[in-house]
């Protein structure tokens, strides 16, 4: 099934720049495009996607059925099944939601939104997406070095992480810092640009408020990122030189501490859930207002919660270390704050949910996938409330709680926030409407099996059962049949819901094939990328740049016949 | 819910209870309003959306309510989490026997105090992989680490807690079920990790200085 999905993804690269004109594939790889390389950073980030899908597969079928020969790569032994799980995560976060919710969406939105030609770097830009190759790549060839590929866990804590002798995988857990730094070069040069095209490169007239609610939380994100990976980066350096040249920054027989690694990683770490959550929740904003027809409720609050959020996300970090052997009484500050933090996310999630009140609503596909990313974070959000008390957290950490309770948050960011931007611009990107019919199928079949795979997972985290571990058979009390029914059940919905992604990739072939063509505002929303062709030439506006007299959510104004009004049209 | 065990495990369980009511009660108003919300404002001929800038003071409270509510409850599950946290992790209260706990690639090492229940004595019993214990005896235990991080935790007393190479992490735990438990390693130490299973005997006063007794023998041969 992957690799059936793997090769229409190629040929999706393939017609995606014989589309583009008549451009050799040096012409290709070298664009500056800020459209080309957000389609670079998509397809790179799908493909990478479907390598941390097939790697799920792989372990859920072995957690389901130990022992069993895995069709599509057989005998799974402990120390592979390590480099699974870690590299399952270290995908689906690094290789997937980064590349495709910020990069991805904020390399095609920013300058189209904002009425830019291009991003401000255009260079720059590109030199992003070359190290981000290039990071990959390194990242794949860590999983065929000899004794394969890093197996400890994504959080890579030392002296498991820093010690071959610990690991057993020398050259794979070297390649993967190396490749997870790599990456966060990437993302700094690419950060710099969003935020920098963000605050230089408005069309006329575009102020602060007038700017989509989208553009605001990538550049929110890049902003959050960029302050906390400093940390992490160093960290990674010093894991690096402890792997190859025997330091022992992290090593305490010589002086240095593990526990050192777990702050400046987590540092990093809560405040990068911040960084994939925004540019998901903008792009539910634009969705939702676009097919509620509605004002954004409260959009100067909106956007001050965020910026809270953010800045509170840099108080938390410890809540991932309560039981890791910090000084007890910590705890009790990193649960005040990060109990607080639910309040300016339960607020995001009000101003949404109050959006809704008064609308229109129209249940195309990508609002139903915009509105499922808020019914299913939901549950995510709730659930963190149990592992932010530190006193609950005690029973759960490191149980599959955890493990369903972050996969409530990072499913809907990094998949069914990716689907919803993804239908909503496919217009826009390609020129031409995708089926409805086939994206709603396709939609229905990723949310109902994706709960039927997590929901059982939580009641497994509560009957104790821990992560990452290759063989529940050794341990009695979690070997029972009604476990391993769960399990299998979960692993069941693993492959229905991946199943149906064949359908997606089908609808993005014939639509793109023989889908109608898509006129310029085919949603009649407000926003800038609406009033330019679709797909937009190179320089975006070829007869002049956009200006700007409104906000972007002014839907249904009184004052207007039509129930919307382009950002750019004067009155 | 798997049995408690130990003096605190009702307390945790409580705090889980406690936050899983006030985030239940959140969880079905906020998706309840959200669902009716799409199917009362669906989209209807004729029917034009309203204009809405949510600057209004009386809507604004729809926001600013719920929004106190949260912070309420915020800080009632706070308050619960730190007792419970406070009494199981920060405080210690006095021992009446300690044992220690040593996690290496990919064993767990026991160091019970044997007969004249004191550590460190020509007597004490080791074992691998099995940790016995008496019931209602409040015990301290010095968890140290050979190697890796490893993650000592015994699901029916709701305890866990990292072991770290260099370091030694004392905590308690005091029995109140007799019987024979699952201890599991819950932080990936390297490939072993997944069968890094250790099980916990919980005695009375007789089977544990009966077992006392056969293990210093079998020891000494």
């Amino acid at each position: 099934m992957a690799h059936t999905a793997t090769q229409t993804q190629v040929h999706h690269e393939t017609h995606a720049h014989e589309h583009h004109g008549p451009q050799g594939i040096l012409k290709y790889i070298w664009s500056t495009d800020h459209k080309m390389i957000a389609l670079q950073y998509l397809f790179t980030g799908m493909f990478m996607g479907l390598i941390g899908a097939y790697f799920s597969y792989v372990f859920r079928m072995q957690m389901a059925f130990p022992g069993m020969s895995v069709p599509g790569f057989g005998q799974v032994s402990p120390g592979e099944y390590n480099a699974l799980v870690t590299n399952h995560g270290t995908i689906m976060i690094f290789w997937v939601a980064m590349p495709v919710l910020i990069a991805a969406f904020g390399n095609f939105c920013i300058p189209l939104m904002i009425g830019a030609d291009d991003m401000v770097f255009p260079r720059i830009n590109r030199l992003s997406y070359q190290v981000f190759l290039l990071s990959a790549i390194v990242l794949i060839i860590s999983f065929f070095v000899p004794g394969g590929g890093f197996g400890g866990a994504w959080t890579a804590y030392p002296p498991l992480s820093a010690v071959a002798e610990y690991n057993q995988t020398n050259l794979g857990s070297s390649l993967w810092v190396l490749a997870v730094a790599l990456e966060f070069v990437a993302f700094l040069l690419g950060g710099i640009n969003f935020i920098t095209t963000l605050m230089n490169s408005r069309a006329p007239g575009m102020k602060a408020y007038d700017i989509p609610m989208v553009c605001w939380m990538i550049v929110i994100a890049s902003i959050l990122f960029m302050l906390s990976v400093g940390p992490l980066i160093a960290g990674a350096v010093m894991l690096f030189m402890d792997q190859t040249i025997g330091t022992g920054f992290f090593d305490p027989a010589r002086g240095g501490d593990p526990v050192l690694w777990q702050h400046l990683f987590w540092f990093f770490g809560h405040p990068e859930v911040y960084v994939v959550l925004l540019p998901a929740v903008g792009i539910t904003i634009d969705i939702i207002a676009t097919f509620a027809r509605k004002k954004l409720f409260g959009y100067k609050l909106m956007l001050y919660t965020t910026v809270a959020t953010g800045v509170l996300s840099f108080f938390v970090w410890a809540h991932h270390q309560f039981v890791a052997g910090i000084d007890p009484r910590m705890a009790n500050v990193f649960t005040i704050t990060t109990l607080l933090i639910s309040v300016p996310i339960a607020e995001l999630v009000f101003v949404i949910i109050a959006t809704l009140y008064g609308g229109s609503i129209t249940l195309t596909t990508p609002m139903l996938w915009a509105l499922a990313f808020i019914a299913e974070f939901l549950i995510g959000g709730v659930t963190g409330i149990f592992l932010g008390a530190s006193g609950a957290d005690i029973y759960f950490h490191d149980t599959y709680f955890v493990l369903a309770h972050f996969h409530y948050t990072f499913f809907p960011i990094a998949i069914i926030g990716t689907f919803a931007a993804f239908t909503y611009w496919f217009p826009k990107m390609f020129g031409k409407m995708m089926n409805d019919t086939l994206g709603k199928i396709h939609f229905w079949g990723t949310i109902i099996p994706f709960n039927v795979i997590f929901i059982p997972l939580f009641v497994l985290g509560m009957g104790g059962e821990h992560r990452r571990i290759y063989n529940y058979e050794h341990f009695p009390e979690l070997a029972g049949d009604g476990m391993f029914l769960l399990r299998q059940i979960a692993t069941v919905a693993l492959i229905v819901m991946l199943a149906f992604q064949v359908v997606f990739f089908y609808n993005c072939f014939v639509s793109w094939r023989k889908g109608a063509k898509a006129p310029k505002n085919p949603w009649k929303a407000n926003t800038l990328e609406w009033t330019t062709e679709s797909p937009p030439p190179h320089g975006n506006w070829p007869e002049g740049l956009p200006n700007v007299y409104r906000g972007p959510y002014e839907y249904a104004h009184p004052d207007r016949k039509e129930d919307y009004w382009p950002q750019n049209e004067p009155s | 819910m798997i049995p408690q065990a130990s003096t605190y495990a009702a307390s945790i369980d409580n705090v889980i209870i406690l936050v899983g009511v006030l985030v239940g009660f959140w969880f079905f108003v906020a998706e309840g309003m959200f669902f009716w919300l799409i199917w009362r404002f669906r989209a209807r001929d004729g029917v034009r959306s309203e204009y809405i800038e949510g600057h209004e003071k009386h809507l604004k409270r729809w926001i600013s309510w719920p929004h106190g509510l949260v912070l309420v409850c915020d800080i009632i599950i706070i308050v619960a989490a730190v007792q419970v946290w406070y009494n199981v992790k920060q405080r210690l209260p006095e021992a009446d026997s300690t044992i220690r706990v040593i996690g290496q690639q990919w064993a767990w090492t026991f160091q019970h105090p044997g007969a004249d229940n004191a550590l460190d004595t020509p007597d004490d019993i080791f074992t691998v992989d099995e940790l016995h214990v008496q019931v209602n005896t409040t015990y301290h235990f010095l968890l140290e680490s050979r190697d890796v991080l490893h993650s000592f935790s015994v699901p029916v007393f709701r305890i866990k807690q990292d072991a770290i190479p260099g370091r030694t992490i004392t905590g308690w735990f005091e029995p109140t079920l007799t019987g024979e438990y699952d201890m599991q390693c819950v932080e990936i130490c390297g490939i072993g990790h997944g069968a890094m299973a250790s099980r916990i005997f919980i005695e009375d006063q007789q089977a544990h200085s009966d077992w006392v007794r056969t293990a210093a023998v079998t020891q000494a041969q």
